[in-house]
């Protein structure tokens, strides 16, 4: 990495470093130090890290992003515009810093605290310590977040307690060269259930990076069902992981619905600690334009009797790139494991591309894996098909674009996230009224 | 109805239809019998507008129009139907909308008033039973999870749902057991009448004894060599196509 860039992020820690939460509990100093120095030994990643071989952060590299202060006027507005807007629990941050006049928490049930990161490291630190002090990936990224971590949502769910509505975290990115560098953790205590979606959206025209690490604990026969919902601007920047830890017969759900950015990328793993766990990966991205978006996923069956699905499929249009590695560890003591996964993408141009990797690695004998990958354009049969049963060209390839788009946007669980994606999609295609009524 | 003039067409350049003439009166059911490679499916796909099958020379009139120049959407909604050989699976795709969305089509293109959703339900069902298709085929994906049998008889339903003028089967009854054409042929013949042109394009004579056909046309190398009516299909039964073949080759050498 450039000098230059390197003393600019040195500089932003030695500016910031007093401010930051946390900075009177040595343990979380002593690692955003360690963080740092990592950072600044390793960089940011290039195309020579495996992980990283088809998705450059030159353009990231090389903007020099600030961490901003305030938040804007008439920010009210604009939030109560972008979010969902139905009746769940909600968190605002604007620039990675929380808005408590924004959100709403109240009537959150006995057994549930929902707190600011910040908030939280003033208020209880010591529950946090293990939590922040676990697997939250080993890129610059990953590093820089830990070093410069301002805030994000810090979600308890006591043990038994079932929230009847989701939690919404709101994160809004505005103006040029701002990063948020958030820290989200979730916990949910044995036989706890919740849902959680991460809502990431920027004003037109912002530039923004978000750089986002979100740790989830599922304990025993808990069942946490986590969204992603990235829509920010056309030149945002997105770099986010989510590392769950699984324990005896939870259940765990992510799905990553990736729209927005001009680069994305997505970390989303999960580790069975226990037997019995059961998780599901659902993800859809669509781009278009010069975007690109990457997902690597990883589970880690560490323990017998899980089963794991992965439901991934992306459509891609202009002279998009798409990424999907899907990584599958079986350990050795995982007998009776049941894996399955599979990535379609559907190239709707001739320039879009997209490197698809399932990688499969199986150490136990016992076990029940499977994957699948597919790279294609519409079906031309199909397409004539429908036109031989009267319906015009352009219609019936917009029919058939969004059917395998909601494939996936048929296992949301949360109705009105399903419908702002199926509005999305909608919005997009010839014949909207025509196709809604076909699916 | 139809008239189709020294019709000539290629697939991936390669000349399949070599000159074919044959003229279809509303009324009619006509039976297009041939080896297989002699042009048949290319005929029907030709007919019903399919791409990469290249019209290199003739024309084809349909109720005098010119039906080459019809997008294939624009031929559907002018009442001509084609029931495919390989029904294909579409995921995510209702399959009673689609009917209702192909049925409106055609009305809005006449002219007439949309069905709305309670008339339509009434037309399918009353349709349902001449095809035996059970009320759970609506609300799946198009033809997904279908048994051959099941989508030949979902290309049916379609067919008397949305009454063309001009219905063209093509192989509509290859891979049909004898209970499942039976219920096939059935609902064709209820849809038989005067205003209604039918082609059937079949390898197997065996349709014929189900649905009788007014003529019957052996295609083989490009052309139709050989019209009759119904007793041609009993002899091409008795004696195999072989001598036909013989035919055209002795013909084309004399030619």
């Amino acid at each position: 990495m450039d000098a230059r860039i390197r003393d600019h992020y040195l500089a932003e820690f030695e500016r910031l470093a007093s401010s930051l939460p946390g900075a009177n509990v040595p343990w979380f100093q002593r690692a955003r130090r360690v963080a740092l120095e990592a950072f600044a030994e390793q960089g940011f990643p290039t195309a020579r890290d495996e992980d990283w071989k088809y998705t450059s952060v030159a353009a990231i590299e090389k903007r020099l992003f600030r961490v901003a202060e305030g938040v804007p006027a008439g920010i009210a507005r604009d939030a109560a515009a972008l979010s969902l807007g139905y009746d769940c629990y909600q968190m605002v941050f604007v620039n990675g810093r929380h808005v408590p006049e924004l959100s709403r928490l109240d009537d959150l049930p006995e057994g549930v605290t929902v707190a600011s990161l910040a908030e939280s490291l003033v208020r209880q630190p010591a529950l946090l310590q293990a939590a922040l002090a676990s697997e939250a990936g080993a890129s610059g990224f990953a590093h820089l977040n830990t070093a410069f971590a301002a805030d994000g949502a810090f979600i308890h769910v006591g043990r038994n307690v079932m929230v009847g509505k989701p939690f919404e975290l709101l994160f809004i990115a505005t103006g040029a060269d701002n990063v948020s560098h958030l820290r989200n953790v979730v916990w949910a205590e044995e036989g706890s259930e919740a849902t959680v979606i991460e809502h990431f959206v920027g004003l037109p025209e912002s530039a923004c990076l978000t750089n986002t690490v979100t740790q989830i604990f599922a304990d025993a026969n808990s069942s946490v069902e986590h969204y992603k919902f990235q829509e920010e601007a056309a030149k945002g920047f997105h770099v986010g992981a989510i590392y769950a830890h699984q324990k005896r017969d939870s259940r765990f759900a992510s799905h990553s619905l990736s729209l927005g950015a001009a680069l994305a990328r997505h970390d989303i793993g999960t580790r069975f600690e226990d037997e019995g766990c059961d998780a599901t990966l659902n993800g859809l991205y669509v781009v278009a334009g010069r975007q690109h978006v990457d997902h690597h996923t990883r589970v880690d069956h560490a323990k017998p009797h899980g089963t794991s699905r992965e439901f991934y499929r992306g459509i891609l249009d202009g002279t998009s790139r798409g990424v999907f590695n899907g990584r599958v560890v079986v350990h050795q003591d995982a007998q009776h494991t049941d894996a399955q996964q599979s990535n379609n993408n559907l190239l709707l141009s001739r320039e879009a591309e997209v490197d698809t990797k399932p990688q499969l690695e199986i150490y136990a004998d016992d076990v029940k894996c499977s994957h699948g990958a597919t790279v294609g354009q519409l079906d031309e049969d199909m397409v004539f098909y429908l036109r031989s049963r009267g319906m015009d060209a352009m219609a019936a390839r917009g029919l058939l674009t969004y059917a395998f788009a909601n494939d996936i946007i048929n296992r949301i669980r949360v109705a009105p996230l399903r419908a702002r994606l199926q509005a999305i999609m909608l919005g997009r295609l010839p014949q909207a009224d025509l196709i809604r009524e076909l699916v | 109805m139809l008239e189709i003039r020294n019709l000539k067409a290629q697939v991936d350049g390669k000349d399949i239809l070599k000159g074919l003439n044959l003229r279809v009166n509303a009324g009619e059911v006509h039976a297009i019998m041939g080896p297989n490679g002699s042009g048949k499916s290319t005929l029907a796909n030709v007919l019903a507008g399919r791409d990469h099958y290249d019209v290199t020379g003739g024309e084809v009139l349909y109720r005098g129009r010119n039906l080459l120049e019809l997008a294939p959407e624009e031929r559907a909604r002018e009442g001509v139907f084609l029931a495919f050989q390989y029904p294909v699976e579409i995921p995510g795709v209702n399959n009673v909308y689609l009917l209702k969305a192909a049925l409106n089509a055609v009305r809005k293109h006449r002219g007439e008033q949309e069905v709305d959703a309670m008339e339509f339900l009434q037309l399918v069902k009353e349709k349902m039973k001449l095809v035996e298709i059970g009320e759970e085929f609506l609300y799946r994906s198009v033809n997904e999870g279908f048994s051959g049998g099941e989508k030949k008889r979902n290309e049916i339903l379609q067919m008397a749902v949305l009454e063309p003028q001009l219905a063209i089967l093509d192989e509509t009854d290859s891979g049909l057991d004898i209970d499942a054409l039976k219920i096939v042929s059935h609902g064709v013949n209820s849809l038989r009448n005067q205003d209604r042109a039918i082609i059937m394009v079949t390898h197997y004579q065996r349709l014929l004894n189900y649905i009788v056909p007014d003529y019957v046309h052996v295609l083989a190398g490009g052309r139709i060599v050989k019209s009759g009516g119904r007793e041609l299909a009993h002899e091409l039964e008795a004696k195999g196509y072989g001598w036909i073949e013989k035919e055209v080759r002795t013909g084309a050498g004399a030619a």
